[in-house]
């Protein structure tokens, strides 16, 4: 479905992503992860074209995404795209988040959007919430109110940048309890994430990458028990036993 | 005080109307109110202009820009009235003039509002939108705009207000809006300035504070939805017009 290849994206002097050829397929759910600026955001952004690339093709489903004269606004409604931020739009309430892409794109009528959206609030849990604005909802309720909205256009991916970073501890739960049972629906997930008891649990491939490179790709059982890459080796360790260096 | 409005309440509201053309105090709110109905338009325009990512749109609006807020309001009214009826080969009246300094010279000034409430907007919330598959103008239309005249609601009202007694510089090319009239007035009655300004210096207040008060309100009724939280990145909207889409 998705296909990297040789993809290279230079901010300025800095080679943000090397050589990146990857393939992901439909149906698969892959978990992208490294240390901070390793350019795993930056590989999810090139993806629906938050970020250009410099040099290389990505494509999807065949189709060359950083072409020129592309319709990037349609191609970009049949991505779904999590931000850590969430980025609700904090003037509309739950609801209308969901509907305002709808509404536009899709010409749906009023009523048949409201419906689709109710039903989307009620699939991540939060019906009873569709009157709310952003500001009156938690963290973690409010990154579930953007799945449904990213839902809303009915789309056959979705990227996670980060999506449970940015929450409180006992939030994280509830969002990658949604995300997983998207995952269970069969949806084609790319998600930068931290979790690795989400990577471990729904994954089908976990992709390592540092600098800008793809270090090391494979299951999750293999990668968390048997990593090949020595700087995978060493953030594994880090992230087991975060007070390793300073004992 | 109560004989000299008695004589010239009518005068001081609308001038010589109907036996003449409408000035005074009507003429004033005629003015204003257009002047603000217009020019919130154009300062929305010119504002999107200034952050385009399209050189030849934000140069010249820019040019534009710096030049009429480096003039005082007087001059732009002098060149609308002495300066475009040499352009355009017949005599601008009054009002017209008057309107079209007004407009533009407040568009200006309004641009930059715009301007700094279009910044003011998470560069996240430009991102979010666009990656639901909305275009430039629907994020600004649904997304961006909305939020960013909440916060410039105040500044607005600052200009609004501001606009209200520009008016009275209609004086200065003989429009007969209500300082000139109280002007009038005083020339008749002679002995009496105190009065007769201190009318006019309370008519301008009531009208200013009038308006404040409904932005005001209005404002309050917009809270519920305005975000609470704080911009969660310090990099904003503009920055990502800026790359390519």
């Amino acid at each position: 479905m998705i296909r990297f290849d040789k993809v290279n994206k230079w901010y300025g002097a800095y080679h943000a992503l090397v050589d990146v050829t990857e393939h992901i397929a439909k149906g698969e759910v892959v978990v992208v992860c490294g240390p901070s600026g390793s350019g795993k955001s930056t590989l999810i952004r090139t993806l629906n074209r938050l970020e250009p690339i410099g040099s290389g093709t990505i494509t999807i489903d065949g189709e060359d995404i950083h072409r020129r004269g592309l319709d990037v606004n349609a191609f970009r409604s049949r991505i779904g795209f999590l931000f850590q931020q969430f980025n609700l739009f904090p003037h509309l309430t739950a609801l209308e988040n969901c509907t305002l892409a709808p509404l536009h794109l899709r010409r749906l009528t009023p009523a048949a959007a409201r419906e689709a959206s109710l039903a989307l609030l009620d699939r991540v849990g939060l019906a009873h919430k569709a009157d709310a604005y952003p500001s009156e909802l938690s963290g973690g309720q409010q990154q579930r109110v953007a799945i449904a909205r990213a839902l809303a256009m009915e789309p056959p991916l979705m990227l996670f940048d980060e999506p449970t970073s940015a929450l409180d501890p006992e939030m994280v739960g509830e969002v990658l309890l949604v995300m997983r049972a998207l995952a269970k629906d069969g949806m084609t997930m790319v998600c930068v994430t931290h979790e690795m008891g989400f990577a471990r649990e729904v994954a089908d491939r976990v992709i390592f990458m540092d600098h800008g490179r793809v270090l090391e790709r494979g299951t999750p059982e293999a990668f968390f028990s048997r990593p090949e890459h020595p700087r995978a080796q060493q953030f594994l360790s880090d992230i087991r036993t975060p007070f390793a260096q300073a004992a | 005080m109560i004989e000299l409005v008695q004589t010239y309440w009518v005068y001081f509201l609308v001038g010589q109307y109907p036996n003449g053309p409408l000035g005074g105090l009507a003429l004033t709110v005629l003015l204003a109110a257009l002047a603000l109905v217009l020019a919130l338009p154009l300062g929305v325009v010119l504002g999107l202009a200034r952050i385009s990512p399209f050189r030849t749109i934000r140069w010249p609006v820019t040019v534009i820009v710096y030049v009429v807020r480096g003039v005082p309001l007087l001059m732009v009214i002098f060149w609308a009235y002495f300066f475009l009826p040499s352009v355009t080969g017949h005599k601008t009246e009054q009002f017209s003039t008057m309107l079209i300094a007004l407009v533009l010279f407040d568009g200006v000034y309004l641009a930059e509002i715009v301007r700094a409430g279009i910044l003011g907007i998470p560069r996240g919330q430009f991102e979010c939108a666009r990656s639901l598959g909305l275009g430039y103008w629907r994020t600004m239309r649904l997304v961006i705009l909305p939020q960013a005249l909440r916060h410039m609601l105040p500044s607005l009202v600052n200009q609004f207000v501001a606009t209200i007694k520009e008016t009275s510089l209609g004086y200065i090319i003989g429009l007969t809006e209500v300082s000139f009239i109280a002007a009038q007035i005083n020339t008749q009655v002679f002995t009496r300035a105190p009065e007769v300004y201190g009318l006019l210096a309370l008519t301008y207040f009531v009208l200013c504070f009038g308006l404040s008060r409904v932005a005001y309100g209005l404002e309050q009724r917009l809270v519920r939805g305005s975000p609470v939280r704080p911009a969660a990145s310090t990099v904003t909207a503009v920055q990502s017009l800026k790359a390519p889409a």
